[in-house]
């Protein structure tokens, strides 16, 4: 038997920590540690709830906006504020734009080296390389000149003896499967991946002014002046054009690049099918309001939760059923750590009771993480693109539905395949290719507003603090790239009295709760097959099929927390 | 050789072809490696005319950093996350002119970089090792991120090791350390009050480190590439502030270089979000915008391709180039806030503060004579202070 630990798990956000057991060539147990920790709902406490935003944004930078929305959310539900139509719309364009980029982010930069051998690409013939390109999509840069020339640029690098990122892969493992030209075509793709988002994410930039860190929310709608006539409004027919133009941009590439690779790679993976299973449970918030946010009968994803593996019934949801645990995270509560809280009963007492660092192993048999344990109706649940993907699914939701079926038939895989490493991998890609549809035809909404005159970007009524009651409390939600995300504030006299997140990487990565149930991660693992415990790729392509952000899912501080209480170091 | 890239690539050497061939030799330049790669002449200097653009060298530069990069045979990039939140990475991601793979393969040898590193656990801590051992006191470090000192920095631990210690390693060895974002300058929000983990930033945890430090929240991609092209050129870092802030970048006030400036002058303001005066682009600056605070270049340089910022998409400046801007710059919303020390943040030498104090009291002026034009021309919606 022996004791894996990855850590730094790489090519994720944050600071993610496995230690795993392994027997006969398998993973037979497994536990997932988030090792930082900042406290920001703690510095979030007596400030002004209109930048609340501001501040909760910085708690991802690579999910970036997502915090931002779903705090305004959470104090225009406090306040009982309704965000204009327009407002609402630039949001789901930011939301969905997010999605396409940062699930190709995730593919290319941060998943893609647990499948492709960069090295192998150096074996492979160019103009067989181009016949594969072109066998699966109409993507023009395909020619053997080009693969050659990206070929002779891995070749300078590997000579160069500076090999970069490159240098501490796990290249040559006999986990790595795909022919020499299938992994040049991924490297080519790689790099084209790089010169995307940049580009794409000038959507971003064009509504929120930069990014990361769009700077263009407000309580009560967006900054992002709209009108048909001035120059100097963010949004006028000029910009709408340039929206359109990496809108359409962006399907073009998840249409030919992304979707095909991912169902290329995926046939020499097909065992992959069988691994990384997980819970079985899936909870979607759902997203994408057409008709307000109370009204999820309309969003465009749709609100849900599965159990059990069963895509015969989705349950409803309410967030009254969410509760936390801290029996095995470094913190504890007022009244014992074995029961849950829901997050308006929230607490947060850090109490690190880790070894001492430097270490070696975590003492999992007690508390080991700094994420907290989320759990629904007391059931660990998964979060992310496969979830909202089953539930949409499992829902006949009209534009998911099809592509599921196209994916699944070319796969030749049942619909159980997706409860699978490979299956969220998929799921990812399929949630790509239907939100960069959605961009596209939420721009052109956009701009038919704009040319009809309707130019309400935000609505004032509540803007100034003299209006809000003495006391009031709401929540947010979104349906981030990597799950559902939920905020819970308290405000009292102008201020912020209390502020609770729980984002999707907690309950993905969070670790055992009072009951001693898994979390996603740590279910996920079981039976993994690890040929090589000193390079354990395995584990990092199931841990990765999540894509793991810890900076989201280790902040968690109650407003009526502590302030250095005291530590007990063994 | 005994560079730990190559004893990596050893294991698999039979995927190694131009094995035999002729190697490039130890002295390959950065100019022709590029060649080998297809990149012209031309599109090297008009690189090289960007970067000093940048800088704000003057057009005789562009030959010297040409001739510079031209020699350097690429150095050694470590790039440190600690408390953070990933965005100054991401940012670096988007970098446009150079492209972050101009930066990563071409301008450096980026060896270590949790975000997008191949190798994890056990390999990615060999990585940095070699580079602190091999390299040591010629690679670049970069900072990501606060440092927590609290409770012997169990708040923060990367391979079982804490922040602090890692941080000391590897910065005192480095040629010198970039502290790229609020975070890493001083501790940014995390270490906002009540900050609940001691965090810190890199020169206060580790003061012997050589230090520059990039503010911003996130940092500009294109101020970083610049520091770093500057070093690659001239052995040295550029010319810093009393914060250690490079001055071609935080040299001026970013009200003085607003687009929307002549609005102010003319006092034509944003009154309400969405009103007409928003829609034609008129000055922020009583919706709580703090450029005539705040020194840094983004009307300039802006960021995603210079494709826009905050003010441009309408939302005021909040600050986040100065020193402790989560403190001294909230409640974002308020114009004139009760920050200690008016104008604290200009630091950006004498010429700096002279622009700033013309600046706060020119403000105040143009506060009052547009409230007076207000009376003159409408019904005065009510103002809050």
């Amino acid at each position: 038997m022996a004791r894996i630990v990855v850590d730094p798990v790489t090519r994720i956000e944050g600071h993610l920590r496995i230690e795993a057991e392994v027997n006969g060539g398998a993973v037979t147990d497994a536990w997932s540690s988030g090792t930082m920790f900042r406290g920001i709902e703690l510095i979030l406490k007596g400030r002004d709830p209109r930048e609340a935003w501001v501040w909760t944004q910085r708690i991802c930078g690579v999910c970036t906006t997502v915090h931002a929305l779903t705090s305004v959310r959470a104090v225009e539900d406090a306040l009982g504020i309704e965000v204009p139509e327009n407002a609402n719309l630039i949001r789901n364009i930011i939301g969905s734009s997010q999605y396409v980029q940062d699930h190709v982010i995730h593919f290319y930069h941060l998943h893609a080296l647990d499948w492709v051998d960069v090295t192998l690409a150096l074996k492979a013939d160019p103009a067989k390389t181009s016949q594969l390109a072109e066998s699966i999509s109409p993507w023009p840069k395909s020619s053997k000149n080009y693969f050659k020339a990206i070929q002779d640029k891995v070749k300078a690098l590997v000579e160069s003896k500076q090999l970069s990122l490159f240098s501490s892969g796990y290249w040559g493992h006999p986990a790595y499967h795909l022919p020499p030209e299938a992994n040049l075509l991924a490297v080519a793709h790689y790099i084209e991946a790089l010169e995307f988002q940049k580009d794409y994410i000038r959507i971003h930039a064009v509504l929120g002014g930069k990014n990361p860190h769009l700077q263009t929310y407000l309580v009560g709608g967006m900054s992002t002046s709209m009108d048909p006539d001035e120059p100097g409004a963010t949004i006028n027919p000029e910009r709408i054009t340039f929206l359109t133009e990496l809108a359409a941009k962006a399907q073009a590439f998840v249409d030919q690049v992304y979707v095909p690779d991912v169902l290329a790679v995926a046939a020499f993976y097909r065992d992959w099918f069988g691994h990384g299973e997980g819970l079985g449970n899936f909870l979607s918030y759902g997203d994408y309001p057409q008709g307000g946010v109370k009204d999820p009968a309309r969003f465009y994803l749709q609100r849900g939760a599965i159990f059990g593996h069963d895509l015969s019934k989705v349950h409803p949801v309410d967030p009254a059923n969410v509760s936390e645990y801290v029996t095995h995270s470094w913190y504890e509560y007022g009244d014992g750590d074995q029961n849950g809280k829901n997050p308006y009963q929230g607490e947060t007492k850090p109490q690190y009771t880790g070894p001492k660092p430097p270490f070696e192993h975590l003492d999992v048999d007690k508390k080991y993480s700094w994420l907290k344990a989320p759990r629904y109706q007391d059931h660990p649940m998964e979060v992310g693109p496969l979830s909202r993907m089953l539930v949409a699914y499992a829902s006949g939701h009209p534009d998911v539905k099809p592509v599921v079926d196209a994916v699944l038939a070319k796969l030749n895989a049942p619909a159980t395949a997706l409860f699978s490493t490979l299956g969220r991998i998929a799921a990812r890609a399929i949630e790509a290719k239907v939100m960069a549809g959605q961009v596209v035809k939420w721009v052109a909404e956009l701009g038919d507003k704009l040319g009809h005159g309707d130019l309400r970007v935000h609505n004032g009524e509540k803007w100034d603090p003299d209006t809000w009651p003495k006391q009031a409390q709401g929540w947010g939600f979104h349906e981030a790239p990597r799950g559902s995300l939920g905020h819970w504030v308290e405000i009292e006299d102008q201020k912020i009295k209390n502020y609770q997140c729980v984002v999707p990487t907690t309950w993905n990565a969070g670790p055992r709760d009072g009951k001693g149930q898994r979390g996603a991660y740590e279910a996920a693992l079981l039976k993994t097959p690890v040929a090589d415990p000193e390079r354990p790729v395995e584990i990092l392509r199931t841990v990765h099929s999540f894509d793991p952000c810890l900076a989201c899912a280790v902040h968690v501080v109650d407003a009526r927390g502590r302030k250095y209480t005291p530590v007990t170091v063994r | 050789m005994t560079w730990g890239v190559v004893q990596v690539f050893a294991d698999q050497e039979p995927h190694i072809p131009g094995k035999d061939e002729t190697m490039i030799p130890p002295n390959e330049t950065f100019y022709g490696a590029l060649q080998k790669k297809g990149v012209t002449r031309r599109r090297f200097l008009k690189f090289c005319t960007a970067m000093t653009a940048t800088l704000a060298l003057p057009p005789r530069y562009v030959a010297q950093v040409a001739s510079a990069l031209e020699k350097t045979k690429k150095p050694v990039l470590v790039w440190l996350q600690f408390q953070d939140c990933a965005g100054n990475s991401e940012a670096i991601l988007r970098s446009s002119h150079p492209s972050v793979l101009e930066v990563v393969l071409d301008l450096l040898s980026w060896e270590y970089h949790e975000i997008i590193m191949a190798g994890a656990g056990h390999q990615a801590e060999a990585a940095l090792q070699r580079v602190v051992k091999e390299e040591k006191g010629k690679y670049l470090a970069v900072v990501e991120g606060a440092i927590p000192l609290a409770d012997d920095g169990v708040y923060c631990t990367v391979a079982g090791k804490t922040a602090i210690s890692i941080a000391k390693e590897v910065c005192t060895n480095a040629a010198a350390t970039i502290a790229a974002g609020a975070c890493a300058w001083y501790g940014g929000l995390v270490a906002a009050s009540p900050n609940p983990t001691g965090a810190v930033g890199i020169s206060e945890a580790v003061p012997e480190a050589k230090v520059v430090n990039l503010g911003g929240c996130p940092q500009n991609p294109a101020n970083t590439a610049a520091v770093l092209v500057h070093y690659l050129t001239f052995g040295e870092l550029p010319a810093l502030d009393q914060y250690n802030r490079p001055l071609f970048a935080y040299g001026r006030v970013i009200h003085d270089q607003c687009e929307r400036r002549a609005h102010y002058d003319a006092g034509r303001y944003v009154q309400e979000w969405g009103d007409e005066g928003h829609r034609r682009g008129w000055c922020l600056y009583k919706m709580g915008c703090k450029g005539p605070q705040t020194t840094f270049n983004c009307p300039s340089v802006r960021f995603n391709d210079s494709t826009s910022w905050p003010v441009k998409a309408g939302h005021g400046c909040v600050g986040c180039g100065g020193y402790n801007f989560w403190e001294t710059k909230s409640p974002f919303y308020e114009r004139l806030p009760n920050v200690p020390g008016f104008g604290a943040d200009v630091s950006a030498g004498k010429i700096g503060i002279g622009i700033t104090a013309a600046v706060a009291g020119a403000t105040v002026v143009h506060g009052i004579a547009s409230a007076v034009r207000d009376r003159m021309r409408t019904t005065p919606p009510p103002e809050k202070i």
